[in-house]
């Protein structure tokens, strides 16, 4: 309905500000379980300097997964095949190098390349198509996944693939550790902060949220939507193959079937850290926080002594909370003012 | 006219498998001048804006830009030779601000070493700017969502940005349709404010008096044919809802509306 004429309003506040930023409702959520596992879980040490590796440690090679997952989500698609990508470049990091002795850095960029061709046609087939993304990658996924293991399988006799000596270089830049904390959090960080520049500060992020916000605006003011999504279902494919390769190198091990818990978890750590399930919304930090409170659940539940399953519950509920604040919050923002 | 017409329909016929949903059609639009397209449902008006804005490629006929014959393939390309379109809803993106909607496709950059980085306080700062000058005041900051902005205020954004790049001929599609009257009001003066720029504003509406108030010529679509065409003053506003029901007598109008009360305001359009 139209307004009533009258005074340009003020300039919204610091505070309203801050609330209405994507990622207020995840930071919040965020703080929220960090002191209830601090308060519960306190005696047990969840505030020590070896819990805060392990939680950072988590949240990281989460992190460098869905933060790209959530540019992805925000233009509007979805990926499901990034699990089974992430367990394929540890196949072929592992086979390549512990079964055929082929040099390892060769290895890494065969994985990564994967990487890019599974996006490739992830991204091609949807756009080409207009079928949802949901479908295509539930599909490259399964193709994916059972050609790992298959092959793996059949070429070595077993799904597990050993490392045998990994080159100092390698080790340093995928799996180096000091008092516990873990490399890939500079990768993590370093990831979030690309994203978050590219998303707010750069040409292809405006296409990014106006792809996932409006379709048919967006292409009608020029941008390049199906450009836009192919390179994101690539970025989003190619990060998966880079923790396949950093899990292989950190545990001098790689499966086929490894990562493919990390479909739900990465699509639950967008959705707590802000993003919309209908696209066009959402920080590439608020996700980053996202993947923090998976962190502090998952380590969380451990140092109170529960039984680890009922971390799953958390989770679960978490995600629905997460899902009703967002639409709440996606409301504040339209509010006519 | 002194002025050369900027863009101009020569005899121009539309069929579609066999059915004439425009026929023989020839306009001209002049700079700073407001053309309404008048007519009832099915009169062809889509399909002449459709034409205009580089949908659809007359049957027969010419499309002329700047006095050469033109073929429009695509939207894209109308608007690259200064032919924007204004759709009632379509345009602008709910969950994006003022500043990203008004620069989408076309966004300022700085340079910041090897990076271009979008300069959004140059954005914000002529979107504002941009919305003040058409008479839009109560948007003050860039980084408002256009979702907490009004119908018209949204109208006001999605033509403010189509002038701010280069826009020579702006069709507006019914914009007021879907608008309450203060809001249609809006509307209404931003386009005087457009004409007040140069650039020729073709109206299409069903809304008589709205068109009254802004138009400068008028051409009345009845059954894909040019009904008439006549310049503001020429004609009673009675006179002009007589035309657009068909070119029925405005007695014979008049004793339908004694005898129907109830579509009196229908017909006038003032039900919106």
């Amino acid at each position: 309905m139209a307004p009533p004429p009258g005074p340009a309003p003020q300039r919204a506040s610091r505070l309203v500000r801050l609330i209405r930023r994507p990622e207020f409702g995840s930071l919040v959520g965020c703080i929220v379980v960090y002191i209830f596992f601090a308060v519960v879980a306190g005696g047990h040490d969840f505030v020590s300097v070896q819990a805060t590796a392990g939680w950072l440690n988590i949240t990281a090679e989460l992190g460098i997964i869905a933060v790209p997952l959530s540019l992805l989500m925000i233009a509007g698609e979805i990926d499901l095949s990034f699990g089974a990508v992430i367990g394929a470049a540890q196949v072929i990091v592992a086979l390549g190098t512990g079964f055929y002795n082929a040099p390892i850095w060769a290895m890494i960029v065969l994985a990564l390349a994967f990487g890019v061709l599974v996006g490739v046609v992830n991204g091609l087939v949807t756009v080409k198509t207009g079928l949802p993304s949901f479908i295509v990658t539930l599909g490259t996924w399964f193709v994916v996944a059972g050609l790992g293991l298959g092959l793996s399988l059949q070429l070595t006799g077993t799904s597990t693939l050993t490392l045998t000596s990994v080159p100092a270089s390698a080790h340093d830049l995928f799996a180096w550790t000091v008092n516990g904390f873990h490399i890939s959090i500079l990768w993590w960080a370093t990831i979030t902060a690309l994203a978050s520049v590219v998303l707010l500060r750069t040409r292809f992020g405006n296409w990014t949220l106006a792809t996932g916000g409006d379709l048919f605006a967006a292409r009608a003011a020029g941008v390049p939507t199906g450009r836009v999504k192919v390179t994101l279902f690539i970025v989003t494919a190619t990060a998966a193959a880079l923790v396949g390769i950093i899990q292989t190198l950190e545990y001098n091990t790689g499966n086929a079937t490894s990562g493919t818990e990390y479909v739900f978890y990465a699509i639950i750590a967008v959705i707590v850290g802000g993003v919309l399930l209908t696209g066009g919304y959402g920080s590439p930090l608020g996700v980053a926080i996202g993947a923090i409170t998976y962190g502090f659940v998952s380590v969380g539940v451990y140092y109170t002594g529960w039984n680890t399953n009922y971390a799953q519950a958390f989770l679960g509920a978490l995600l629905l909370l997460a899902v009703l604040a967002n639409n709440y919050f996606r409301k504040l923002a339209l509010a006519v003012r | 006219m002194p002025e050369n017409p900027v863009m101009e329909l020569h005899s121009v016929t539309k069929r579609f498998l066999g059915k004439t949903a425009v026929q023989d059609v020839s306009l001209k639009l002049f700079p700073g001048e407001v053309l309404c397209v008048l007519g009832p449902n099915g009169a062809g008006k889509s399909t002449l804006i459709k034409i205009l804005s580089g949908v659809y490629k007359p049957t027969t006929g010419n499309v002329l830009v700047g006095g050469q014959p033109v073929t429009l393939n695509s939207p894209q390309e109308a608007r690259a030779l200064g032919i924007s379109t204004v759709h009632q809803e379509v345009g602008t993106i709910p969950l994006m601000s003022v500043a990203r909607n008004f620069f989408l496709g076309a966004e300022p950059t700085m340079r910041l070493g090897p990076f271009r980085l979008l300069d959004l306080k140059a954005a914000d700062r002529i979107a504002v700017e941009e919305l003040r000058k058409m008479g839009i005041q109560r948007v003050t900051d860039g980084r408002q969502t256009v979702g907490t902005l009004s119908g018209g205020e949204r109208q006001a954004l999605a033509i403010a940005r189509a002038v701010y790049f280069g826009a020579k001929v702006l069709i507006l599609d019914e914009p007021t349709s879907d608008l309450g009257v203060h809001e249609a009001r809006v509307v209404l003066k931003l386009i005087k404010e457009v004409r007040g720029r140069d650039v020729a504003v073709i109206l299409i509406t069903h809304n008589a008096h709205q068109a009254l108030s802004v138009g400068d010529r008028f051409a009345v679509l009845t059954h894909g044919i040019l009904a008439a065409e006549f310049r503001r003053g020429e004609k009673t506003p009675e006179e002009v809802i007589s035309l657009m029901a068909g070119g029925r007598a405005f007695e014979e109008l008049e004793a339908a509306v004694e005898a129907e009360p109830a579509r009196a305001s229908d017909q006038n359009g003032d039900g919106q």
